[in-house]
């Protein structure tokens, strides 16, 4: 075991240390590439309007990723993560500036589930602009 | 028209194997912005217990979505894919994916069903690696949105 959180050392209701990741266009430009996933609606604002949405919007798949280092920097390694799961609940739109938008995730302890396992499951937040942009946001984790 | 529910656990055949690359981690993990020397330093990751650089856990996706899309574009299926959008996604990790593995998905379809007037679909894909052992599965639920509608999160790639 190479988490560098020990089972004993957490109960319900400890927090993660909670974390903020701005997202730009050229972020988004850079995930497209590195994932393969070209929807325009992730880097083409008229193509985005043109299907109803207010902006470009982060990639779903992005944001979740950025939920999961609340998780992986909490644990040291990423391999402590047991499970993983998010519901999709509202875009990150991602204006065209220098700034973007920002993802904020917070963690914590939901439940203690097994003692002989050492794993825990952690009930993630993620807001952007204050919107929940995800829910359901769960992990399960294995503990030192 | 309803999709057809009868597709309900279909399976179909394991994908080719796709080899993960260090690069490739590397890449990904520039892209989230993760600085994780788990992903890019082999000795880092060997100081975790990994035999090589490990990928970050929504890494895997990119490869099972590849699979869906056997799936989304069965035309047995019939499904509109201009209207599909992500709904949820959840992996279950026997292990990381680590660099060198050669992966292969197999996509079971678990459920379809009619929710006010959209197409709800389950998706499985099991990752295998090259020995046939289990690495993650993904479950994937894809939303085909009723014609009106104007699309939501996440949609075709």
């Amino acid at each position: 075991m190479t988490a560098r959180i020990a089972y004993a050392d957490v109960e319900a209701g400890t927090e993660l240390p909670a974390a903020a990741f701005p997202v730009t266009r050229a972020t988004l430009v850079r995930y497209a590439g590195a994932s393969g996933d070209f929807n325009p609606i992730h880097w083409n604002e008229r193509f985005a309007r043109d299907v109803g949405l207010p902006d470009v919007i982060a990639h779903g798949m992005f944001t979740m990723a950025e939920a999961a280092r609340v998780l992986t920097d909490w644990t040291g390694d990423p391999a402590a993560v047991v499970e993983y799961g998010v519901r999709f609940t509202r875009p990150v739109v991602v204006p065209d500036d220098d700034t973007g938008a920002l993802i904020e995730v917070t963690g914590k302890v939901a439940a203690k589930l097994d003692d002989e396992a050492r794993t825990v499951r952690v009930d993630l937040t993620a807001h952007s602009a204050g919107q929940k942009v995800l829910g359901m946001a769960r992990a399960v984790v294995r503990l030192a | 028209m309803p999709l057809d529910q009868s597709f309900a656990g279909r399976s179909y055949p394991p994908t080719e194997p796709y080899e993960v690359g260090r690069e490739k981690i590397r890449e990904f993990a520039e892209a989230i912005g993760d600085a994780n020397p788990a992903y890019t330093d082999p000795e880092a990751a060997a100081r975790l217990g990994h035999p090589d650089v490990i990928a970050p856990p929504t890494f895997v996706f990119a490869i099972t979505y590849k699979a869906a899309g056997q799936v989304i574009r069965d035309p047995a299926l019939g499904l509109d894919y201009s209207r599909v959008v992500h709904g949820d996604q959840r992996f279950a990790y026997t292990r990381p994916v680590r660099a060198g593995d050669l992966l292969s998905v197999t996509s079971t379809i678990e459920s379809v069903r009619s929710m006010a007037g959209n197409e709800v679909i389950d998706v499985r894909g099991e990752v295998h690696d090259e020995k046939g052992e289990h690495v993650v599965t993904a479950f994937t639920k894809l939303v085909a949105r009723k014609q009106e509608d104007a699309p939501g999160t996440e949609g075709e790639r």
